[in-house]
């Protein structure tokens, strides 16, 4: 989240689209009806299912899953022809003045340099024209044909009201309403936001949908202001913190770029990651990414890593250039039977992945599996799962007893980005230990072996730091918060605007200002570096309940990543002399020598001072907010593409079907079938209150698994009726992939479409559901879902895919 | 009557729950349920309080494990009615978090292990588990290690080996597994954040 979820309550109008936040974040939506009690803020909720959220909302705008770059491209196309974009913001604090390439362009469907062959764009063309001094040229007229806002307007005029309406299936009547009513936002004193989960994510356009609200959020002003912002409702209690700490393919703790093969040096590699800036106004913060990473270098292998050795930077693994290691491609080695050992940690992929008969017989081709979680799963126990036989399984299997969350003492990272302290309240069960300690007692197992009989590559095992115990040999999660945080490593004298301070060895890093890249500091986690202050406070624990702006932030309550600020983008809510644009909601204020209100985006100046002054977007090389963003790999404007598996032949909009640069997994077991006449209806999937993910947890819950108890579909009744099921009738849903049996529920929350000309009827299952317990309350939804992905994120297309439903 | 805030929200809770079990014609001997739950206040009026949070969704909900003193155990679980976002409020999974304690029949208590080709789990000790496993992960890495890739670059790496999860555990926890696998040299890393 850019802001935080009490700040829900300082919104004018909320939006919500790509979630169902009064059954999946319920304590979320209580701010949110907050904001509509205190402030009588307009609450829309646009989702292709009625659900307890649109319950609560003014109203609820149905549209069919996949087409949700079409509705937003029709808002865009609505603000722009409208005028109700905030013309100051636009100007200043966005790239829509810059000037775009010539060589760029846009053709039915396809930006220039497209290679069909590889489903990839080269991306040379994308690029800002610059001046003899390397800064990117402007037209603060906004009039010039080939700058951004231009470009802009021009891409989405094909998104007109009966086009949009055709695609989305949403009445014109509908879409005019929303977008009135949203773009009302685009002046100084009202705030709106929007609030997406996993209904956003789970397409393979997803990214680019999250990009198109950021447009409009840019052209409405809603970036940086208290009530505003776009702000994920993550699913995971910590998938904040577990995204920061990079167990993921692509990136290091912090979002430093994963190295790749082409980058054989820690300079070659700095200079490819460390952005340039020759406008002196830009702040281009990314400049510290040395210091960030030879930190976190330093913090990997301590003392092992020096400048003779690039900090060790030749011990981590370098990834193949412009090749994923996802989950899903994790999974597809597995079936090809490349894969050997794998460890499974707090998750139920069996369940949870898509595709599920592929993964399932991937698993069977394991030599081995370390799974460590609270409960078994259908994951852990696949070896016995429906059609498996256990004696043709040749795969070692562990389970190892892991402490439950109020068991053990640590952090955790809600989306608004607070670090939250936690504290043990109990001791495990019998064998039972926390997955640090699991973690930490393996890898020093490995560590003796390796010590004792070398083997491949022992460097980076043998070197890593690993002395996370306490004087008992237990986990000891407050060095290894710490260790994330940073010290440094030698006496220091830092130098803040005349004033020195002499910081010893080994006293925390109050924060990542102070990060060097000689090697004198180390941080696990540049980000992190600030939860504790010099004096080795332990910021994550604070509980200080004083609001001294009046708008939530709570600034000593925990800790808030970066360096304690509440809402990211901040100096964006003044305008160009530090001034408050909305005086009802004072975010921050400049007072002629420093800002007042949330810890800003740095200490500079407004941007109105020419010598000091800076602009408010700091983490972007150009210092503003890119409406034209060449970092996606499907093109720098969001453009709507139709699921993998849809119901249309064509793209209404272009000849390009689907997004062109996902990546087309090649398995015999990677069926498609799009607008099959065996497969008619658009499906979806979802979760509820009482069911948690895979349900791997809340299944072996009494209370909760008595509320829901087994797999159902959702059908509409006039689909129901058209195929003679009943209300609480067995019945199956199948793909091309495979099928699974449950109740149906005849409801009136899915409607027809009306999509270019002819009806479309979408379904829809909770996703909580597996073999192993209860037994009669069905299996996995995602035996029917695609391995496909969004083209940045790897995210699976889990919203919007192809079914029949037949009566049992 | 002098209640506390805590008091109170233990007392609705009991009343709350005895509506809607006598609803389903259930006999609940009201009385004794009545002296059962005030008994509980008691025990978490004199109980160590000890903060958690809530480990479903992102929102962060602030709860409080009330601890038996004599026998260490967490007996109770509720709303953190100071936490400034969920205000002592929680939704249904967060309102039953004691059931994640050992209170659940059905937690994984012991080391458990399944050979090639077998059909039943059998326990283990940790000892043996953590050899074994440290065992076949450098076996599985020393064969498997790909020092340089097609184009000859070197890339150090382990493709042979996947790590999955988790974002259900501490960040300090998250951060050893992210260097944990980075030192074996794995690539293959993901975990919920993408599914």
């Amino acid at each position: 989240m850019t802001n935080h979820y009490i700040d829900l309550k300082n919104s004018d109008v909320i939006l919500i689209m790509g979630s169902n936040a009064a059954e999946h974040h319920p304590i979320a939506f209580k701010w949110i009806l907050r904001a509509k009690e205190q402030n009588g803020a307009r609450l829309i909720h646009v989702d292709p299912r009625y659900t307890r959220t649109s319950a609560r909302c003014d109203y609820h705008v149905p549209l069919r899953s996949g087409t949700d770059i079409a509705f937003l491209g029709g808002m865009i196309h609505y603000i722009l022809t409208n005028h109700k974009y905030f013309r100051d913001y636009v100007v200043n604090y966005t790239n829509a003045s810059f000037i775009v390439s010539k060589d760029f362009s846009f053709n039915d469907g396809l930006f220039s340099g497209y290679d069909p062959a590889k489903r990839k764009y080269n991306k040379d063309t994308w690029v800002f024209e610059k001046d003899d001094k390397g800064v990117p040229k402007r037209d603060m007229t906004l009039n010039d044909p080939q700058c951004v806002f231009q470009l802009l307007k021009k891409h989405f005029s094909r998104y007109t009201l009966d086009k949009v309406s055709s695609i989305t299936g949403v009445s014109k009547e509908n879409l005019t309403k929303v977008y009135a009513e949203y773009s009302a936002t685009g002046v100084p004193d009202k705030a709106g936001t929007e609030c997406y989960a996993l209904g956003w994510t789970h397409h393979t356009t997803g990214s680019q949908i999250i990009r198109t609200m950021s447009i409009i959020q840019l052209l409405l002003g809603n970036m940086g202001i208290a009530g505003g912002g776009v702000n994920a409702l993550r699913g995971e209690p910590n998938v904040q913190g577990s995204t920061d700490h990079a167990i993921l393919y692509n990136i290091l703790p912090g979002y430093l770029k994963m190295p790749p093969a082409s980058l054989d040096t820690l300079e070659k590699y700095l200079e490819k990651n460390t952005p340039k800036s020759n406008d002196p106004q830009s702040a281009n913060y990314y400049q510290n990414y040395p210091k960030f990473t030879v930190s976190f270098l330093k913090s990997m292998f301590g003392d092992k890593a020096v400048k003779e050795n690039d900090f060790g930077y030749s011990w981590l693994p370098k990834v193949d250039d412009g090749v994923a290691y996802s989950l899903m491609h994790l999974f597809d080695k597995m079936y090809e039977g490349k894969v050997k050992g794998l460890f499974v940690v707090g998750t139920d992929p069996a369940v949870s992945s898509p595709n599920t008969a592929k993964v399932r017989k991937a698993l069977e081709k394991l030599d081995w599996m370390v799974g460590e979680n609270i409960f078994d799963n259908e994951t852990y126990s696949f070896w016995k799962g429906p059609g498996v036989d256990p004696k043709k399984v040749k795969t070692e299997v562990f389970l190892l007893p892991a402490s439950a969350t109020m068991e053990k003492e640590g952090s955790q990272s809600n989306s608004g980005r607070w670090v939250q302290w936690k504290y043990k309240a109990a001791e495990s069960p019998e064998d039972a230990i926390p997955v640090g300690e699991i973690t930490i007692k393996i890898m020093a197992a490995v560590k003796a072996l390796y010590a004792k009989e070398g083997g491949a590559c022992p460097a980076p095992i043998l070197n890593l730091k690993w002395d996370y115990t306490d004087a008992k040999g237990r986990y000891d999660a407050l060095k290894v918060s710490k260790q994330i945080n940073g010290y440094f490593l030698k006496d220091t004298v830092v130098d803040d605007k005349g004033v020195k301070t002499l910081y010893k060895k080994g006293q925390t890093v109050p924060t990542f200002g102070m990060l060097q890249a000689d090697g004198s500091t180390s941080s696990g986690n540049w980000i992190m570096a600030g939860s504790f202050d010099a004096k080795g406070l332990n910021k994550m624990t604070l509980r200080g309940k004083d609001d001294p702006t009046g708008l939530g932030l709570y600034p000593n309550w925990s800790y808030a990543w970066p360096l304690n600020r509440r809402i990211i983008y901040n100096r964006a809510s003044c305008d160009i002399n530090g001034k408050p644009y909305n005086p009802k909601r004072r975010l921050l204020e400049w007072t002629g020598d420093k800002w007042v209100g949330d810890v800003p985006d740095g200490p500079w100046p407004p941007m109105a001072d020419k010598a000091k002054g800076k602009y408010p977007f700091i983490m972007k090389p150009d210092g503003l907010g890119a409406l034209f963003g060449p970092g996606m790999v499907e093109g720098p404007f969001p453009e709507h593409y139709e699921p993998l598996e849809g119901p249309l032949t064509k793209n209404p909009l272009s000849g390009q079907l689907i997004n062109p640069a996902i990546e087309i997994f090649k398995s015999d077991m990677d069926k498609v079938a799009n607008a099959d006449a065996k497969f008619p209806y658009v499906c979806t999937t979802y979760s509820c209150t009482e069911h948690w993910c895979s349900g791997a947890l809340t299944r072996w819950q009494a209370w909760l698994l008595e509320m829901q108890p087994e797999l159902y579909v959702e059908i509409g009744e006039k689909l129901a009726q058209e195929k003679g099921i009943q209300n609480g009738s067995r019945v199956k849903v199948q793909s091309v992939r495979g099928q699974v049996e449950c109740v149906a529920m005849v409801t009136k929350r899915f409607q027809p479409f009306t999509v270019e000309g002819k009806t479309v009827h979408q379904v829809g299952l909770p996703f909580n559901y597996g073999w192993l317990f209860p037994k009669d309350g069905g299996d996995s939804t995602n035996f029917l879902t695609p391995t496909v992905g969004d083209a940045n994120t790897f995210c699976p297309e889990y919203k919007a895919f192809m079914v029949n439903v037949v009566k049992l | 009557m002098k209640i506390s805030r805590r008091g109170f929200l233990t007392l609705s809770g009991a009343v709350g729950s005895g509506l809607a079990l006598s609803s389903l014609g259930i006999n609940l001997k009201s009385l004794r349920a009545y002296a059962d739950e005030l008994d509980k206040m008691n025990k978490v009026k004199s109980a160590r309080q000890v903060t958690t949070i809530c480990c479903y969704c992102s929102v962060g909900c602030g709860l409080v494990c009330s601890v038996d003193n004599a026998t260490g155990k967490i007996f109770n679980i509720e709303g953190d009615a100071d936490h400034p976002i969920n205000e002592g409020s929680l939704c249904a999974k967060g309102a039953g978090l004691f059931d994640l304690t050992e209170a659940n029949k059905y937690r994984l208590k012991k080391v458990l292990y399944r050979a090639p080709m077998s059909d039943k789990w059998e326990e283990k000790n940790w000892e043996w588990a953590l050899n074994r496993i440290a065992r076949l992960v450098k076996d599985t890495r020393d064969s498997g290690f790909v020092t340089r890739n097609s184009k000859g670059e070197l890339v150090n790496r382990c493709e042979t080996i996947g790590h999955l999860g988790s974002s259900n555990v501490d960040n300090e926890e998250c951060w050893l597994m992210s260097l944990k696998a980075r030192a074996l040299g794995l690539v293959y890393i993901d975990h919920q954040a993408r599914v």
